[in-house]
């Protein structure tokens, strides 16, 4: 029988689950970013896509991986721009717009992609980040594995979490980012522009989504394929929920879903006899909706989320 | 009265083809309260929005002098600049953060945007010296949502103040407040003009304005009409130039109660997010009267209201209708047992804007067989008794097969009206009826109610205008705090200090 | 400073114009990505309009292409009607496929006439009960349609995979991933001899007209009309909102569904995990060029399927990515978004005038 204690003792358990999480984690706190200003963007899915071929195309023409990197989340940020200009100052539907640039990311991603290298069976690789092994660190018993032998992005990830957490609940930036996912006009009655507040916020939180894809191509992975995001995008959307838009329930977040999708490839590889392995693929969508579910009743939604502002119309 | 310190030239705003404002003009000086009155849609607000920066004007301009004798020309459309020309503007819709505490939002954009990190020991500090001096107190670490209307409106008072504004705006001030709350922020005011402090006072209160104001201009249609010190204003001159023509006022008539109608028996519900809480509310509505509910907003009207237009269910009590008990009332089952509803937020639960005249008009009867036959709408047939009504009831607008979106505010209303009123309800819930609509259309309202009630039906109207309730009611309550008091005096005192809280007379 | 003014009211004849010109918009924009794939821009042109108009051949199979969407953009434009925020048109299709399969491969047998209606009415019920899910949370625990909806699309594609790897598995498939074939009897006749055009597109027309039908005509499009314009007014006017969003709910799933059986018993025969190349997100892209209405889906699933016929022809000719079909069509969303902002307000250079 499977013994689920011993899975759980393990330390690789633990580093894959932080390793699964760090795309999220990336993702989670993109769509933070926005839906507190009160921006949907569903252009997420996209926007993962779009850094996960930019931030690989770059290295694999040659630049180091931070500059890849850089470029992921300046792909990232073009296409927020652009979701931001459909959804705030033309105040366009988020939902639609969203999927819009989603559509258009993806296929954008997947063109380019294939007009650079037409005829390739198998996708070239790159030399991805590799683990940090810090001096000392990383031979000590237990946390030497799960946090030291991770990659830098997966510390990127971590990092962003505590900055996230700082502007959101430490600077006046944050309270303003409160403000106008709230009451947009409480915002501009006290002089502050609602529109390059909430356009900032999504540029800035759609770099972030970008850079979740970029950790695809450049940490987890070497390589670029089609449909290699698989949805990761639309769970951020329902993780943040789960977290309550706050930037530390958003990491217990990311991580308890890196926890069960670690689990269900462990238990895969035990069970795999007994149950169709689709059944376990399965779980990661099937846990995301089941959190939905049990928050939605109370999940405290940013009040001015989906409604667009005009100057001098209240 | 030293020398004038804001002067709008020639200000002129147009939308669409409606001339909000046409080229006004208005002085401030010196610690003078000055006053402006005028009807829904004289152009009152669309004034001051000019003037604050939200709204750009198609022309005019907005001159500031300065203490040193400094002119400046305001640039238009922004708030920003209004707000460095220490310009302050009380919203009659609170401009608040509701996730946010009082202190975030006060010092909301006071602060450099993309400073590290808040230092607020000074922000408070100043805060608590100025909430003395100014006798306006609000709880700086609470979130707005926790606060009280009258408490949401001292902090927005507190955010002009706190960055120092020199001339403050009040759009309707007192819409929320209580008689003796009013009475209160207008004496904190009334101090601040000592320090060189000027007002301009937004109302349609004519008490209030002759109480509070030194100097009174008077709109219509987006004109100045009349401009005078209130020491030498007359009432009924002033309502005069505000409607243009003396008004038939709807005079109290007596209305002839009959059985009980609709019962509420001992109903409470707890509160949550959505709504206030009630407490052991009970009330009967008798046929052929107008059962008047005062009380500041946001006391537990819009709950009353909700569960006797069957949107909510009581968590206990029970609710009985022409004396036999109903259990879980549905607005469905309310339109079925007769219970006419006039929504609150006419806008948002009165109408489909999206969908016609014609289709607004039957959407509460659609299982009726004139509307539809097997589930296939009658179109001509609608559109027929659309007609019928919009010619009965004087709903202008551009037709019956016209999106509902392009009526105004009172014909919106005229709409709800002929729709609740055919169906010949035995009940009426009227909740704020006349709220928005000037003086006219909202005469036209209160006639139609009465006529409702000679002709047998029990009619349930909440309003917050303590002149509508003393006009129309035959019998008047008075809620406070999700509780519901019966008074027989007619006194605005005594009904004031009612709505505060105080004993029943 | 640019200020946005709101125009009057539209005209009929702009509201048809707008998603006219955004399609044309959008292939005008291909030029730029077909630049960069260094294909000659003109003759790829013409090699994509000759995709599309250039034999019979070619415009069955542009009819044909457009069944699906013409159910997958009815999906759309049913459940966006009401505000219910179905994108899970992908997953319902792979239901209503699955249903076909699961029915129409030998479960029973009998003449066409039973066995096409028996079919179809299995479908349509999977796919109705694969939106039916995401309705009842939202309508019962309030969770987000659009998140419910989206994420279903994955579990149903693995369980679908999963049932193709199991019990659907054809043992005559050589070891691939596939289900049994449908039975003739189940099969939907063609439309013309020698090609693929088959009685779905036919099925697809007559829904799209009781689909506008039911919205203009009846009590139920009226109330589902109302639910979508304003909910709350809805209910305060005692319509029964969450039956009403349950109903959309079934028609909706249901029309995706049918997508799914006509894929799989008009045209491919049996059922494989990559039956739809995103039929589903292309129906959103449909429901919304036809400004939601079931007659303009029609128009749209033309308009779409020419697009990817037409790039497809000539991505195989020139050699350019067939992802230009998906850029065009998704940039066909964009501009049909942005030129219905355009219809409703214009934009005005703000400026003064001194008194």
């Amino acid at each position: 029988m499977i013994d689920i204690l011993q899975i759980f003792l393990s330390e690789s358990f633990w580093a894959a689950s932080l390793r699964i999480a760090s795309p999220l984690i990336f993702g989670v706190l993109g769509t933070l970013l926005c839906e507190r200003a009160g921006v949907l963007n569903l252009g997420i899915e996209g926007i993962f896509v779009v850094g996960a071929m930019t931030g690989w195309m770059a290295v694999w023409l040659g630049a180091p991986l931070p500059v890849g990197v850089l470029a992921a989340a300046l792909a990232g940020a073009l296409f927020g721009l652009f979701h931001s200009v459909l959804t705030v100052p033309l105040g366009l539907s988020q939902h639609v717009s969203g999927l819009g640039i989603t559509l258009f990311a993806s296929s954008l991603a997947s063109f380019a992609y294939r007009t650079a290298l037409p005829q390739v069976s198998s996708p070239p690789r790159i030399e991805p980040f590799r683990s940090l092994d810090v001096p000392i660190l990383s031979d000590l018993p237990f946390f030497g594995t799960v946090l030291f032998q991770q990659t830098a992005l997966t510390w990127l990830a971590l990092i962003m979490v505590g900055v996230v957490w700082w502007i959101m609940d430490r600077t006046p930036l944050g309270v303003a980012l409160k403000a106008v996912g709230d009451n947009p006009e409480a915002v501009n009655a006290q002089g502050l522009s609602v529109i390059r507040l909430r356009m900032g916020a999504v540029v800035a939180g759609s770099s972030l989504m970008a850079l979740g894809g970029a950790f695809l191509t450049m940490s987890a992975f070497d390589a670029f394929f089609f449909g290699m995001v698989n949805g990761r995008g639309w769970i951020c959307i329902a993780l943040v929920i789960f977290a309550s838009w706050q930037p530390g329930k958003a990491l217990v977040g990311a991580l308890l879903f890196g926890m069960f999708d670690a689990l269900q490839v462990r238990l895969q590889t035990e069970a795999g006899a007994l149950v169709p392995h689709q059944v376990f693929l399965m779980m990661p969508f099937i846990l995301s909706i089941i959190a939905l579910v049990i928050v939605a009743r109370r999940a405290d939604y940013p009040r001015a989320l989906l409604t667009p502002w005009f100057r001098g119309q209240r | 009265m030293s020398g004038s310190i804001l002067a709008m030239r020639g200000m002129t705003k147009r939308f669409g083809p409606l001339l909000a404002a046409d080229s006004i003009d208005l002085d401030l000086y010196r610690g003078e309260v000055l006053a402006l009155l005028g009807e829904n849609g004289a152009g009152k607000t669309t004034l001051m929005n000019m003037l604050f920066g939200e709204y750009t004007p198609d022309a005019g301009e907005v001159r500031i002098r300065f203490p040193g004798g400094d002119e400046e020309i305001l640039p238009p459309g922004q708030p920003q600049a209004a707000i460095s020309a220490r310009i302050g503007m009380v919203h009659q819709h609170f401009t608040l953060a509701e996730n946010l505490t009082v202190l975030d939002n006060i010092l909301l954009g006071t602060e450099p945007l993309f400073s590290p990190k808040r230092s607020r020991r000074r922000a408070r500090a100043g805060l608590h010296r100025l909430m003395e001096t100014s006798g306006l107190n609000a709880p700086l670490d609470v979130r707005i949502r926790n606060l009280s209307v009258g408490e949401r409106q001292r902090v927005e008072v507190l955010k002009a103040l706190y960055r120092e504004a020199r001339i403050l705006v009040l759009d309707e001030p007192t819409a929320v407040l209580t008689p003796q709350e009013a009475d209160s922020l207008f004496a904190a005011i009334r101090d601040l003009l000592g320090d060189g402090l000027s007002v301009i006072f937004i109302s349609h209160k004519l008490r209030e304005v002759l109480a509070f104001s030194d100097r009174i201009m008077v709109l219509r249609h987006g004109r100045m009409i009349g401009e005078m010190p209130t020491s030498e204003a007359d009432a009924g001159g002033i309502v005069r130039m505000m409607v243009g023509e003396e008004q038939a006022r709807v005079d109290r008539t007596v209305g002839k109660p009959g059985a009980p109608a609709l019962g509420l028996a001992e109903i409470s519900v707890p509160a949550s997010r959505g709504h206030r809480g009630l407490f052991d509310v009970s009330l009967t509505i008798h046929e052929g009267e107008i059962l008047g509910v005062a009380g500041v907003a946001g006391n537990g009207q819009s709950t009353l209201a909700q569960i006797t237009s069957g949107l909510l269910q009581p968590g206990q009590g029970t609710i009985s209708i022409g004396g036999r008990d109903v259990r879980r009332l549905s607005p469905a089952r309310a339109l079925r047992e007769g219970i006419g509803r006039i929504p609150e937020d006419r806008h948002q639960d009165g109408i489909v804007a999206d969908m016609s005249v014609a289709e607004n008009l039957v959407i509460e009867r659609l299982d009726s067989p004139e509307i539809q036959r097997q589930g296939i709408l009658r179109r001509s047939a609608i559109a027929a008794h659309a007609r019928t009504l919009i010619d009965a009831h004087d709903i202008r607008g551009p037709g019956p097969q016209a999106r509902t979106a392009l009526l105004s505010g009172g014909n919106i209303q005229k709409l709800i009206l002929a729709r609740v009123l055919e169906a010949q309800p035995g009940i009426i819930l009227a909740n704020q009826p006349t709220r928005g609509l000037d003086v006219r259309a909202a005469s036209e309202v209160s006639r139609r109610l009465i006529e409702a009630r000679d002709r047998g039906a029990g009619v349930l109207l909440i309003s917050e205008d303590l002149d509508e309730i003393l006009t129309l009611s035959d019998r008047i309550l008075v809620m406070h705090n999700g509780r519901i008091a019966e008074t027989k005096s007619r006194d605005r005192a005594v009904i004031g200090a009612m709505m505060t809280g105080g004993a029943a007379a | 400073m640019i200020e946005i003014v709101p125009r009057g009211t539209m005209r009929p004849r702009i509201a048809i114009l707008i998603p006219v010109i955004a399609g044309l918009a959008a292939l005008l924009l291909a030029a730029v990505p077909l630049a960069f794939a260094g294909a000659p821009i003109l003759p790829a042109y013409a090699q994509m309009a000759s995709g599309v108009f250039g034999s019979m051949f070619t415009v069955t199979e542009t009819l044909t292409r457009a069944t699906p969407l013409i159910f997958t953009g009815l999906a759309a434009a049913i459940a966006f009607r009401a505000r219910l925020w179905n994108i899970g048109g992908e997953g319902q299709l792979y239901l209503g496929a699955l249903a076909a399969v699961w029915v129409g491969t030998g479960m029973i047998d009998g003449p066409p006439i039973l066995m096409i209606p028996l079919v179809l009415a299995a479908g349509a019920a999977a796919g109705a009960v694969g939106l039916l899910g995401p309705a009842l949370l939202k309508t019962r625990f309030g969770a987000d349609e659009v998140v419910t909806s989206l994420l279903l699309n994955f579990i149903i594609l693995i369980f679908v995979q999963m049932m193709l790897e199991g019990a659907f598995k054809d043992p005559m498939g050589l070891g691939w991933p596939q289900s049994e074939p449908i039975l003739d009897s189940a099969v939907l006749p063609t439309l013309v001899d020698r090609m693929r055009l088959h009685a779905g597109f036919l099925i697809a027309i007559a829904v799209a007209l009781v689909a506008h039908a039911v919205l203009a005509y009846t009590v139920w499009g009226f109330r589902i009309r109302a639910v979508g314009g304003n909910a709350a007014a809805a209910r305060h006017a005692g319509i029964g909102v969450k039956r009403t969003i349950l109903g959309v709910a079934i028609m909706s799933g249901a029309c995706a569904g049918l997508a799914g059986v006509s894929e799989v018993a008009g045209l491919k025969g049996y059922l494989t995990s990559d039956l739809s190349p995103g039929f589903g997100y292309a129906g959103i892209v449909v429901a919304m060029l036809a400004g939601l209405s079931p007659i303009g889906v029609i128009a749209a699933s033309l308009f779409v399927a020419s697009v990817f016929v037409g790039a497809d022809s000539m991505s195989r000719a020139m050699g350019v990515s067939s992802f230009l079909a998906d850029l065009i069509v998704s940039m066909s969303l964009i501009c049909m978004l942005v030129g219905g902002f355009f219809a409703r307000f214009r934009l005005r250079r703000r400026t003064t005038r001194a008194p």
